[in-house]
């Protein structure tokens, strides 16, 4: 009787157990047998571009019958997400359209194909798009002729603002009567900030509205992105032009400081209450409804703005980022497409690439709301007509600069954005402490990537 | 005439057994403690791998200056570096002062409430198992899904709460930030923490206050103590353990509270609220600075752990009185 229970049990237990091996074996079986057919995936951030985006990947589908999957990730955590994706070697993406400062970690850590033997195979130059483009979001080292990419969203910071407020004639009478000059988009940031002053607090259509919208988020890249526009016009460099990594002085330079000063003077006087932490989307909210005078956000929403039915069209105008009192600038967007190097698909990835790089295709992406950085498209005799942003899209274009694209460049990042927002939005300390703490911070990264740092 | 003797009955009773053991060995008839072994063992696999191996993994590259964005530089061991620049780092200290105040503000203020809430919901009343639901809800939600919520109400020109405040306070509701501000952004958090684990307080709480006999309540009552005296001498008394445990869990999930206040902050204004485990999470996952953050999650493990212990025999010690 002993024998026969035991018997049982055991042939019971051995059951489970051929059932459980069973389950895990159809499991594992079942993963890479569904994934037939060929198809890549693109992965980038989820925003307006990338729906003009899907919208011109059909055109490559009927074209060489690969099918186009899409993995967007909202930009509050797109960094997080994809720089977590390469660093552990996954195999998600096949193309990825990454931000332009990874390009220094992309190409030293080897998590992007090397495309200058596939650039002269297929004769595609890098002297057919715009020249601030390939710099910024194809080439590491920089200025140098080593691509990880291919240009393939051109943006910059811009300004938005309410052409119809400033063409009405009590308005523009009171302005004038204020300052003794027309309203008009502001071309200096001194101009700016009387404007915003004027509008602060202002009724309009019996509503409350405010001067400006900037950025200030803290999280991610926010507040930096938007207090760069001012620094760089007042003088602030990241380096010894010819030391490279020589901060002292250059970083942290009394007309740094004034920049700095001048960025929170801004936002403690003319933005809406509540913008503590905001960045692209808190912008478009605040200007859709009708709270702010001026925006600052990317060219990459103009389109989707001048199509809004409450602010776009006739009532919506744009600017190029207002001069400092030393220099002209703006801050860099955009990004490069690259094969990611752990793909399995790459040859069909460069078929993508090759496709993209077509000028009818650029000129298309143009045209679905994209920004080509093709050279044939945005230097087209048309191309200024072609949209009401476009001049200013040009301009822009032609006065860009980036921040660090180093391998290190999310410490970098993450320190600007801690001592920014502690002296910007927490009152912490004054603007040369700021930069002065900035410049230790960023010394300390540079020393733990063996880069030697000069003092003086 | 063969007589069988005890010793033989033993010999042959040892015999059998033996053979049994050798067939559930030649595997013809597993054992109970086998198939217990068999069942448990892929859970202990799986701990194994997701959670020792890892701790073990992580106390190895806390020695090492591995930085995952720039995996090209030759991997060096630097002994105990990182932890002295953890613990020399003005900065972790602040966030550790931050994260300090934090946990003892939210708790204490969950213990209040918490435990006032399960002294009302001890009685009977009409439409106790509704008020009981209701109070529980906010526990039952994601921290994620709070932080988020939160963030909205706490908008200065749209939000209710500072509606709300202006209209108790005569204060307009767009001149304040409750998340914006240096003075009010810590409360806020704790507000937010408050609200959402009181409930849970007040399920210990309460479980206290019903382990407590009638017996020695009607005693009281036969003694003419007051309301109040019974609340100090019995009540109290008697839920001081469930209140020690309640402070226990509540102040190590606190120690390690990340989403609620990544979303409704993101750790500012500045550096504000800007709580050890965001220090963390940024240093491991956005500077990847996997040997360094690898020494802090060490460190503030020894840390909880060790505050615990100590917590824990101080625990045991007033159950025993």
């Amino acid at each position: 009787m002993w024998k026969s229970a035991n018997s049982m049990r055991s042939s019971r237990a051995g059951a489970t157990l051929a059932l459980f091996a069973g389950v895990a074996l159809s499991a594992l079986a079942s993963g890479p047998a569904a994934a037939q057919g060929k198809q890549l995936t693109l992965c980038w951030a989820a925003w307006d571009p990338a729906n003009a985006l899907v919208e011109l990947g059909k055109d490559f589908t009927k074209q060489s019958g690969i099918e186009m999957k899409y993995e967007f990730v909202p930009w509050t955590s797109y960094a997080d997400r994809f720089l977590n994706e390469l660093n552990s070697h996954g195999k998600l993406c096949d193309l990825i359209i990454g931000d332009s400062q990874w390009i220094g970690g992309a190409a030293e850590n080897k998590w992007y194909v090397k495309l200058n033997d596939f650039f002269a195979k297929e004769n595609i130059s890098m002297d057919d798009f715009v020249p601030a483009t390939v710099t910024g979001y194809s080439q590491w080292p920089k200025n140098t002729a080593n691509y990880w990419a291919l240009p393939a969203m051109a943006d910059a910071v811009g300004w938005t603002y309410r052409k119809d407020w400033f063409s009405r004639p009590d308005i523009q009478a009171a302005f004038k009567a204020k300052h003794g000059r027309d309203l008009a988009p502001p071309a200096t940031y001194d101009e700016l900030k009387q404007i915003a002053e004027f509008f602060q607090g202002r009724e309009i259509d019996g509503k409350k509205v405010y001067g400006a919208y900037m950025f200030t988020e803290r999280g991610s890249e926010g507040i930096t992105m938007g207090v760069t526009n001012v620094l760089y016009n007042y003088g602030f460099n990241y380096d010894n032009p010819k030391k490279p990594y020589q901060m002292q002085g250059f970083v942290n330079s009394p007309d740094a400081a004034k920049g700095l000063e001048f960025y929170k003077e801004l936002y403690k006087c003319c933005t809406a209450p509540g913008m503590t932490n905001a960045y692209m989307q808190e912008g478009l909210d605040a200007f859709k409804s009708g709270q702010v005078a001026m925006q600052m956000n990317w060219f990459a929403f103009f389109p989707g703005l001048y199509k809004d039915p409450n602010v776009g069209g006739d009532k919506i105008g744009f600017f190029v980022n207002p001069a400092g009192p030393k220099a002209h600038f703006t801050q860099l967007g955009g990004q490069g497409i690259s094969v990611v190097a752990t793909s399995d698909r790459k040859d069909d990835a460069l078929k993508y690439i090759k496709w993209f790089a077509q000028p009818a295709v650029q000129q298309k992406w143009w045209e679905l709301g994209g920004y080509s950085a093709l050279k044939a498209v945005v230097e087209a005799p048309g191309f200024p007509k072609s949209a009401a942003f476009a001049p200013q899209f040009l301009a822009s274009m032609a006065i860009v600069k980036d921040f660090w694209a180093e391998p290190s460049y999310a410490q970098l990042l993450l320190d600007m954005q801690k001592r920014v927002h502690d002296y910007v939005v927490a009152d912490k300390g004054t603007s040369q402490q700021a930069l002065d703490l900035l410049v230790k911070d960023w010394s300390k990264v540079f020393g733990e990537q063996g880069k030697r740092v000069a003092a003086d | 005439m063969t007589t069988i003797t005890q010793s033989d009955d033993a010999s042959i009773r040892r015999i059998s057994s033996s053979i049994a053991s050798r067939r559930a060995r030649h595997g013809r008839g597993l054992s109970d403690r086998t198939i217990a072994w068999l069942f448990v063992a892929p859970t202990i696999a799986l701990l194994l791998a997701i959670n020792i191996f890892p701790l073990l993994w992580m106390i190895k590259l806390s020695f090492t200056s591995l930085n995952l964005s720039m995996s090209y530089l030759p991997l060096r061991v630097v002994g105990l570096d990182n932890f002295s620049d953890i613990l020399t780092d003005e900065d972790v200290w602040m966030r550790l002062q931050t994260t300090a105040r934090f946990v003892i503000s939210s708790v204490m203020l969950q213990v209040i409430v918490g435990f006032s809430l399960a002294l009302l919901i001890n009685r009977q009343f009409r439409g106790h198992s509704f008020w009981t639901t209701i109070i529980l809800l906010p526990m039952m939600l994601s921290p994620a899904v709070v932080g988020n919520f939160w963030t909205l109400l706490f908008q200065p020109q749209i939000g209710p709460f500072n509606y709300v405040v202006s209209v108790f306070t005569g204060v307009p509701p767009s001149s304040f930030s409750m998340t914006g501000e240096v003075a009010l952004a810590p409360w806020t958090i704790v507000l937010v923490d408050t609200w959402m684990w009181a409930p849970y307080v007040m399920l210990i709480c309460l479980a206290g206050l019903r382990s407590i006999p009638d017996y020695i309540y009607e005693a009281a009552e036969v003694d003419r103590a007051s309301a109040w005296r019974q609340f100090w001498s019995i009540t109290l008394p008697m839920a001081v353990p469930f209140l020690m445990l309640a402070v226990l869990f509540r102040a190590i999930e606190n120690f390690k509270m990340f989403d609620m206040v990544n979303l409704l902050t993101s750790g500012g204004p500045g550096s504000t609220t800007e709580l050890v485990s965001i220090t963390l999470k940024r240093a491991a996952f956005e500077k990847w600075r996997t040997g360094y953050s690898s020494a802090l999650a060490i460190i503030l493990f020894v840390t909880v752990f060790g505050a615990a212990n100590i917590y824990v025999k101080l625990l045991n010690r007033v159950k025993q009185r």
